[in-house]
């Protein structure tokens, strides 16, 4: 099948309807399991949010009449999906996510830790840190968010949602997107600060995570 | 045509708006220029985008074959 054409779903062929849908799926496998699994956090709940996402696609194939929309449609039903799952265990836990109240005004900055104007030109410890750090590290400070700050950040800078498509999903006001997301950066880049501080990447930063003032969280 | 000057403390201040396009493209266009002249800025506005590229890419990741296992067999079943 060539690549840009419009692909009508064929109503009065379900077999091949059901072939070009298992092959869609089946390309998108890897970024349908790992934005899952950024998300539920937890390999087999992410394996269960990709199951439910292609059973409820599979029911509402007929919406689509368009098959070479199916990646982006796709993505938006995992992420219902999932939304809908987090908020029933909610409903079951019968409690709402607790935040810890944060100072958006002064968020933590990686930059500013590791920035040295005065190394300008001998050396970049942002740059030796940025190339230090592993991805392992990186996912493994996602997963440590809070849920409600995890799923913003994911929705946003792993998927690419607008503010205003991310208000939508989670059905929050966009200030409550635009709060959290502020939050979800500084607690974010203050775990790979200490991550790296542990593993002795950030030699160059001077202060310790503990001992940092002005940008603590 | 009226040159209009952001500062640094803007630009910091708005730069998760500019880097997620949240913003109109006049202060977009703003923050550009500045970025095209301000050494310190831009130093930022890259880490930032780089840090922005590796999380994007956390979202990717091997699905293991048990779960295609699993979706084939839910497909086959539809």
């Amino acid at each position: 099948m060539a690549t840009g054409t419009r692909l009508k779903v064929p109503v009065s062929q379900p077999r091949e309807r059901k072939e070009q849908f298992e092959k869609q799926v089946t390309c998108l496998m890897d970024r349908l399991y790992g934005t899952a699994l950024r998300l539920a956090r937890h390999p087999d709940d992410a394996e269960d949010v990709v199951a439910e996402t292609i059973s409820n696609a599979w029911k509402k194939l007929d919406q689509l009449d368009d098959l070479s929309r199916m990646e982006g449609w796709l993505f938006r039903i995992l992420h219902h999906t999932f939304v809908s799952q987090w908020r029933r265990r909610q409903c079951r836990q019968d409690r709402e996510v607790e935040l810890e109240p944060g100072d958006n005004d002064n968020p933590f900055s990686l930059f500013e830790k590791l920035h040295q104007p005065f190394l300008l030109w001998w050396g970049a410890p942002e740059k030796e840190f940025m190339n230090a750090l592993l991805q392992e590290d990186i996912s493994k400070a996602i997963d440590n968010l809070p849920d409600a700050y995890r799923i913003v950040i994911v929705l946003v800078e792993v998927e690419g949602y607008s503010y205003e498509e991310a208000s939508r999903l989670l059905d929050l006001p966009m200030g409550t997107i635009r709060s959290r997301l502020c939050r979800a950066r500084s607690l974010l880049q203050k775990a790979l600060w200490q991550q790296g501080h542990d593993a002795g990447l950030a030699r160059c930063g001077g202060h310790s995570p503990g001992n940092t003032s002005g940008g603590d969280v | 045509m009226k040159e209009s000057w952001i500062s640094c403390e803007e630009v910091i201040t708005r730069l998760f708006d500019y880097l997620d396009r949240e913003m109109d493209s006049d202060t977009s266009a703003e923050i550009e220029r500045h970025l095209e002249r301000c050494h310190d800025c831009f130093s930022r506005a890259e880490f930032e985008r780089r840090l922005r590229e590796r999380i994007a890419t956390s979202g990717r990741q091997e699905a293991p074959q048990r779960l295609r296992r699993r979706i084939k067999n839910i497909i086959e079943h539809f």
